[in-house]
């Protein structure tokens, strides 16, 4: 994978994986064109396109947009399994997520993303492992510091997983 | 007073919290500012805290290039929550481009080293993301020992950082590749899964490496086979398929080991056909397996039952529900058409039907497919589903769909009669989608088919009746009139209806493909000379032409002003030839931009002459006979060329010139003689017909402000010459 994106559907970045060494300017271009590009497609149409030299991956689920770009010889539909993993691990750690819990925490979100993948690849399949791992350093975290509250939205709130 | 600093979170609601973009910029340019000095003098326990914010903002579209120092000094802090943040930072803030990005090896290489987990965790997740190649070389050994380590939760990530640091710095293989063997072992499913990204790295950049890992195929296979009979685990199982990224890791792998070796791919013949049939594909995981499975078999020298199997996997994939799965099935096929052609081919209907995805991206790649599949056997059929495609298609489609079917009929037309008719009904269809050359290639099949001449005179004319705004059928048509009219008002033709046409209803539609304003210059251009040459093709006097003729004398457009004072010229003075350079053309050989130009190069040379801006009238009747003398037998001079020059025109006008491929290279003009404002020319052309001879233009050109009086040109020959008349030893006397 050469980076993950998520935006919201009025192209706001939520947050920006880059397994790739580019530019600021080079990553600001990349994210405007292909947030545009991913926005403009339909409801209906089939979860990849081909965009520069790369094929683009990407699902919406509620009002984020998960894209990744990966190469040529990659394969799609795992690509999409891997999107999911990681929803569903966002969504077990925080509890029904939705896209405030990734705005206001999203140190987390990018801890979350680094267990599971590493360099662009899948480093753990099992998910109880990759929140187990999150659950420790957090641990870990608030034996150092007490000051760092998980703001999680408690009431009537629905998963993004459920849209 | 120290204002306490806000916390991440709150700071994150105020930004949310600004109506305009202004208002956010002044809430954040506010808060950088706070950051900045709490970064110079502030708590340092609170520092994570300011570089969050900072990360939060950056993710925004705000500078934060004076972060990348604190997440230096956050990296070192022995804090787990100084280095969680930090280690963040620097994989958002500082890559391999900035300079800054070195001075956080040695804390990497400390943590590595000395850390927690946890810690050594965090470094080498940061390596693999931002780790430049320097880095990498650094920090390899400290990576080397951590595969060995006891904990498969540092093991996992430092195969991985492994895969980067190679990726990186292709000479560390040599570290790497040796504790492969080992890792291969292991059971925890991380770092097998790690283990063979690292092995498909290491063979894809070396065929050492490549031969050496073609021992582990039956390891590979065994390790798949036990995946496939462990029953559900929910620890690793996708909708019934245990441990997907782990499956189509290793299919990856035994396609890179299996490619072109007999040995390994016959290994893996049994596996491949077990996963290819056993695979839960109700729902996507399980498809993705499968998927990787037929991509695997297609690749490997597998035996002929499992590629036709893999095949019929991929027409199944084109009829199920899942339009990505569709997606993946017509990309894979497109790949295959050309080595499994005969394969593919039974999936052609299918694939057909495909066609009409309202989605543009299956639509398209549908339409590749389709035109890789036409051959001569099914050419008639393909043809006409992709003309009613043609019909419908989204406007981006269009110009490759128009080519697609120009060029497969070019490829297999079954008869000329056919591929007329494709072509018509392709220009009026998408006449503004086609190709420049369409029109030439049209024109050049029409002219080379004598049988066909009547036929397509006819059509074309009903086409053109019908309809003027289609510019490449304009031309076409325009073209085909002026040249095969008579065959259209005279007699009847067997294969199309009786058609009754009467000369006035001809020059009235071309007239009117004239005035449309529709029609483009060059398609004017047509149109008037496909009149000119109907005033030789018709019985009826030639009024009506002479008419428009003059008219356009006085047009606008100084390509067709000039066109039409030519051939006013042609009717006013030189008569008698008129029937002979409006005879019908010969075939056009279809030559590249070099014919144009030497045809265009003898143009500019006998339109001078004709247009001429000599000094005086009988100067130029007096180079006319030069030229007469100097023309062996007379019919060069009737040479049968349409005299309608287009100096810059466009490659369409190709086909108002006679293309004869040039025999011999064209030799440049030359200007042999320039004084006091005259100028003396001489141009060279060789008639086709007659290679042997050597036609030499004479042109005196006068750019001075008065007249030129006394004019001799005196031309002295070889001996060698002296068949051509005594008339040439003989100065000419120039008069008033």
């Amino acid at each position: 994978m050469q980076f993950m994106l998520l935006f919201s559907r009025q192209g706001k970045l939520r947050l920006q994986k880059w397994y790739v060494p580019l530019s600021d300017k080079e990553k600001k271009k990349i994210t405007r064109e292909l947030v545009q590009t991913v926005l403009a497609r339909k409801p209906k149409m089939c979860s990849f396109l081909e965009w520069r030299d790369l094929k683009i991956v990407y699902k919406r689920y509620a009002s984020l947009y998960f894209c990744c770009a990966i190469e040529d010889q990659d394969n799609e539909l795992i690509t999409l399994e891997i999107i999911h993993r990681y929803v569903e691990l966002l969504d077990k750690y925080f509890g029904s997520v939705c896209e405030l819990d990734i705005i206001f925490n999203f140190e987390k979100a990018y801890f979350i993303l680094d267990e599971f993948l590493l360099g662009g690849e899948v480093q753990e399949t099992s998910k109880k492992n990759v929140l187990k791992a999150i659950e420790q350093a957090d641990l870990l975290q608030e034996k150092t510091e007490n000051m760092y509250h998980s703001r999680s939205f408690i009431g009537c709130k629905k998963s993004i997983l459920e849209y | 007073m120290l204002v306490p600093s806000l916390k991440v979170q709150d700071l994150i609601e105020e930004i949310r919290g600004a109506k305009t973009q202004a208002q956010e910029r002044e809430v954040i340019q506010k808060e950088c500012a706070h950051i900045r000095a709490s970064f110079r003098d502030g708590d340092p326990l609170h520092r994570h805290r300011q570089l969050a914010k900072l990360l939060y903002v950056h993710m925004l579209g705000y500078p934060a290039h004076f972060g990348q120092m604190e997440c230096l000094k956050l990296i070192a802090s022995p804090r787990f929550t100084d280095k969680r943040v930090g280690y963040l930072g620097a994989m958002l803030l500082l890559d391999e481009r900035q300079d800054a990005h070195l001075l956080i090896t040695n804390s990497i290489k400390n943590d590595l080293s000395q850390g927690t987990q946890a810690v050594q965790g965090l470094a080498l997740c940061t390596l693999s993301t931002m780790g430049s190649a320097e880095m990498c070389r650094d920090l390899a050994t400290e990576v080397e020992k951590l595969l060995l380590q006891p904990s498969p939760y540092v093991r996992k990530k430092a195969v991985l950082t492994a895969v980067h640091m190679i990726r990186k710095v292709p000479e560390l293989s040599t570290i790497f590749l040796p504790p492969c063997a080992q890792l291969l072992h292991e059971r925890h499913h991380g770092i097998l899964l790690g283990t063979i990204t690292l092995i498909m790295e290491l063979c894809e950049r070396s065929p050492a490496a490549l031969k050496h890992f073609r021992k582990v195929v039956p390891q590979l296979v065994q390790i798949l086979r036990t995946l496939l009979t462990t029953g559900y685990s929910t620890e690793h199982s996708i909708s019934g398929v245990s441990d997907p990224f782990l499956q189509v890791q290793i299919l990856r792998l035994l396609r890179i080991l299996g490619r072109n070796h007999e040995e390994s791919s016959e290994t893996m013949n049994d596996l491949l056909a077990q996963v290819a049939t056993n695979t839960d594909t109700s729902r996507n995981a399980g498809n993705a397996v499968l998927f990787e499975t037929v991509l695997t078999i297609l690749d490997i020298r597998s035996a002929a039952g499992l590629r036709v199997l893999a095949v019929n996997i991929l027409g199944r994939f084109l009829l199920n529900s899942d339009k990505n799965i569709r997606y993946v099935a017509l990309t894979s096929l497109l790949r295959l058409v050309q080595s499994d052609h005969s394969a593919v081919q039974r999936h052609r209907p299918t694939v057909v039907e495909c066609l009409q995805e309202p989605d543009t991206s299956l639509s398209r790649r549908a339409l590749e497919l389709s035109l890789a599949l036409v051959n001569s056997s099914n050419v008639r059929a393909m043809t006409q589903e992709l003309q009613g495609f043609l019909q419908s298609c989204p406007t981006d489609l269009r110009a490759d769909c128009a080519s697609g079917i120009l060029l497969a009929a070019e490829r297999y037309a079954p008869t000329k009669r056919w591929h007329i008719d494709t072509i018509l009904r392709v220009l009026t269809t998408a006449g503004a989608h086609v190709r420049d050359d369409a029109v030439a290639n049209l024109t050049q099949l029409i002219g080379g088919a004598q049988e066909l001449h009547a036929y397509s005179v006819r059509r074309l004319y009903c086409a053109l009746a019908e309809d003027i705004s289609q510019q490449p059928l304009v031309q076409v048509a325009a073209w085909c009139i002026g040249e095969y009219g008579d065959l259209l008002l005279e007699g009847s033709c067997e294969e199309i209806e009786p058609l009754q046409v009467e000369e006035e209803e001809v020059l009235a539609l071309l007239e009117r493909v004239l005035q449309s304003h529709m029609s483009l210059p060059a398609t004017r251009g047509y149109a008037l000379t496909a009149l000119m040459k109907l005033s030789t093709r018709l019985r009826g006097d030639n009024n009506r032409i002479r008419q428009v003729v003059s008219i356009y004398g006085s047009c606008l457009d100084v390509e067709l002003q000039q066109r039409a004072v030519e051939y006013d010229t042609l009717f006013r003075k030189y008569d008698h030839m008129r029937a002979a350079i409006l005879e019908k053309m010969p075939l056009v050989e279809r030559g590249g931009p070099q014919v144009d130009e030497e045809a265009k190069e003898s143009k500019e040379e006998a339109r001078l002459l004709e247009a001429a801006p000599v000094p005086t009238e009988p100067q130029a009747s007096k180079l006319l006979d030069l030229l007469d003398l100097l023309d062996g037998p007379s019919e060069d001079a009737q040479h049968p060329r349409p005299l309608d020059p287009s100096p810059g025109g466009a490659l369409v006008h190709l086909l108002d010139l006679p293309c004869a491929p040039p025999p011999a290279a064209p030799i440049p003009n030359l200007k042999v003689f320039e004084r006091e404002g005259l100028q003396l020319s001489l141009s060279f052309v060789r008639p086709p017909e007659t290679p042997a001879l050597l036609l030499i233009t004479v042109t005196a050109t006068n750019t001075s402000g008065g007249d030129v009086t006394h004019f001799i040109c005196q031309a002295a020959v070889p001996k060698v010459c002296k068949g051509f008349g005594g008339g040439l030893g003989t100065p000419e006397e120039a008069t008033e």
